[in-house]
């Protein structure tokens, strides 16, 4: 900043000598960067390429990097020897639940925390913001206590209840209306549209670049959760995917060709929908430090 | 919010000042006073269920956990009140102590490392570049997938018997070695792992800063002379501090709840040497059934950490205002 400011008159001066520069690098981040994101994605593929592999494959050393040819055998018996499709279920029933509600209520909170004035409005909008502070590992056991008190211990609501909103959906939610032309509201109200009206016809479908954003990111947090699935299930066919892949871990141990054929289907889901959602992602994500 | 009428009345006639316009007009309903009265009607209303969500999902259960660390609740039942038994009981607890230098061993491994690279790995990206959007999905796709699969998938990669790694270091000719099996090395793999899988996010958050420090700034600076070092040093590091330090806290709390790889990898072991305090809050309330004890774990973290991040954010602030 003071830099530029000390020599106002030489920034002009020189345009041709950046150009060049800008002009020379390219290359040389390309071969930073293409081994670097082989590094990220590798692990994903030798995991595609195991799932396919023979027991004997997987269990040769040294490993086997490319498959021989394809062996389902690992997918059969993952699908076959265990509740698998029932997890797959649970996880999509809970995973949609949970974004559908997200969508809805964190939209409402943050239409209302941008645009309207309430009594306590700010104040509780803070505290929704300072929920972020307070670790799971806190809340855990009141929370588990909670349910079993009402029964709903090992059910799918139990997953669900406790992520139907957020504190990152009301926070998104509310930045992105902050920055929200009001004229189509105004115009809808002079109309003499309600609220209800407004909000439903009227804002909600111009937000569906904000909803998309929070509905990828909820479903990708949604799916992959482990930690409170573990403490609330504990019926085999209510587990869901992620909790089903944790009891691989010891059960199998062995197993590989089952373990890596369930690894794939846990994660397909969830990749899909990143890949699909992923400029909206990443945008929610950058905009939401810089808001 | 201490006096609650003068609040109200102000926020109230803020909105009929500013917002007179949009709502003002053939709003339905009476007078001015009905309208308010209807505004915060219509603001609960849309903020309520998420904020009783919220908020009695997280406040209420903290505090409860906080009456719940003085008790010897089995999980079954609320239990009896022990005083202060359970913070003193951690004190000479040797696996709580473990824990605790294990989830110091990551968070000294994970976030310095994991802001360094995010940064030159966001710089890199931060100009003109084809296939910057590949670059961006494939840093991601860690960061998306599931701890779980994760955990299993480098279970497996770094096995002792048949992992690829291992491979790799005896066809290079070099030992082989345990990694997840051996307690000298577990907690360092796992940390390892989380790097990898946390990159993306940070790379990401950086991205975002870098492009907002103006390009005529960087390229006065190489004007007037300014080198690589110099212009990282004096223009990047500083332009991006707030950022810094937002990932900072933001890796330091990540990195406290460390749970998931755990699960699906080490369980902890070989003997405790990957046991966080998370996981051992884990065990002792849903494995052992000594709740009012785990409580009492999760909270000493929870306060310790909040000393850490507050002074963290102080820090940061003077620092700051001294430049």
């Amino acid at each position: 900043m003071t830099l530029a400011q000390d020599h106002p008159t030489r920034r002009p001066s020189r345009p041709v000598r950046r150009r060049a520069g800008r002009w020379r690098l390219p290359s040389a981040r390309h071969a930073v960067l293409l081994p670097l994101s082989l590094f990220m994605v590798a692990p994903f593929v030798y995991m595609l390429a195991a799932s396919v592999m023979s027991e004997t494959e997987l269990h040769r050393f040294p490993p086997a990097i490319i498959p021989s040819g394809v062996d389902l055998g690992g997918y059969r018996k993952v699908l076959a020897e265990s509740d698998f499709q029932r997890w797959f279920l649970n996880s999509v029933i809970v995973s949609t639940t949970v974004v559908v509600s997200q969508v809805v209520l964190c939209s409402m909170a943050g239409y209302a925390f941008a645009r309207m004035r309430f009594f306590g409005g700010r104040t509780v909008l803070t505290l929704i913001l300072a929920t972020t502070l307070v670790p799971f590992q806190l809340t855990v056991i009141p929370t588990f206590l909670v349910f079993s008190k009402v029964h709903l211990v090992d059910t799918l609501p139990a997953l669900i209840v406790p992520q139907l909103a957020s504190a990152l959906g009301v926070y998104l939610m509310t930045s992105f209306f902050r920055g929200f032309p009001r004229e189509l509201e105004e115009a809808a109200r002079m109309d003499g549209c309600s609220r209800w009206g407004v909000f439903f016809r009227v804002v909600l479908p111009v937000a569906r670049p904000a909803i998309a954003a929070l509905a990828v990111i909820m479903f990708i947090y949604s799916w992959n959760d482990l930690f409170w699935p573990l403490v609330a299930i504990t019926s085999e066919d209510k587990y869901t995917v992620q909790v089903g892949l944790a009891t691989f871990q010891g059960q199998h141990k062995a197993d590989w060709s089952q373990i890596m054929a369930g690894t794939v289907l846990a994660t397909v889901p969830v990749l899909v929908i990143f890949l699909v959602g992923q400029r909206r992602f990443v945008q929610a994500l950058s905009g939401a430090v810089k808001g | 919010m201490s006096a609650p009428t003068a609040t109200g009345g102000r926020a109230g006639r803020r909105a009929d000042g500013t917002a007179s316009r949009t709502r003002g007009g053939p709003a339905p309903g009476g007078g001015p006073r009905r309208r308010r009265l209807a505004e915060h009607v219509a603001g609960w209303s849309f903020a309520g269920p998420s904020t009783l969500l919220v908020l009695g999902f997280s406040f209420l259960p903290m505090a409860w956990a906080l009456r719940l660390s003085f008790t010897d609740s089995d999980l079954m039942t609320g239990g009896q009140n022990v005083g202060l038994a359970n913070y003193r009981t951690l004190a000479e607890d040797p696996v709580f102590w473990t824990s605790l230098r294990n989830t110091l061993t990551l968070v000294a491994m994970y976030v310095p490392a994991s802001l360094v690279l995010g940064l030159l790995a966001a710089m890199l990206l931060n100009k003109p570049l084809r296939g910057i959007g590949f670059y961006r999905v494939c840093f991601l796709v860690p960061f998306v997938a599931s701890a779980a699969a994760e955990g299993l998938l480098m279970g497996y990669i770094f096995d002792r018997d048949f992992g690829v790694v291992n491979g790799a270091l005896s066809m290079a000719g070099l030992p082989t070695q345990g990694f997840l099996a051996d307690p000298g090395q577990a907690m360092y793999v796992l940390g390892a792992i989380f790097i990898w899988k946390q990159f993306g996010f940070n790379v990401i958050i950086y991205l975002a800063a870098l492009q907002e420090i103006p390009a005529e700034t960087m390229e006065a600076a190489a004007i007037d002379g300014a080198g690589p070092w110099a212009r990282f040093r004096h223009i990047v590091v500083p332009s991006v501090k707030p950022i810094t330090l937002f990932l900072a806290v933001w890796g330091l709390i990540d990195s406290l709840q460390f749970f998931d790889l755990i699960v699906t990898t080490t369980k902890g072991g070989p003997v405790n040497s990957t046991v966080t305090v998370v996981y051992y809050v884990w065990q002792l309330a849903f494995d052992m059934f000594t709740a009012g004890y785990g409580a009492a774990v999760a909270y000493t973290l929870f306060a310790a950490s909040l000393a850490v991040i507050v002074l963290a954010l102080a820090l940061g602030r003077r620092k700051g205002s001294l430049q």
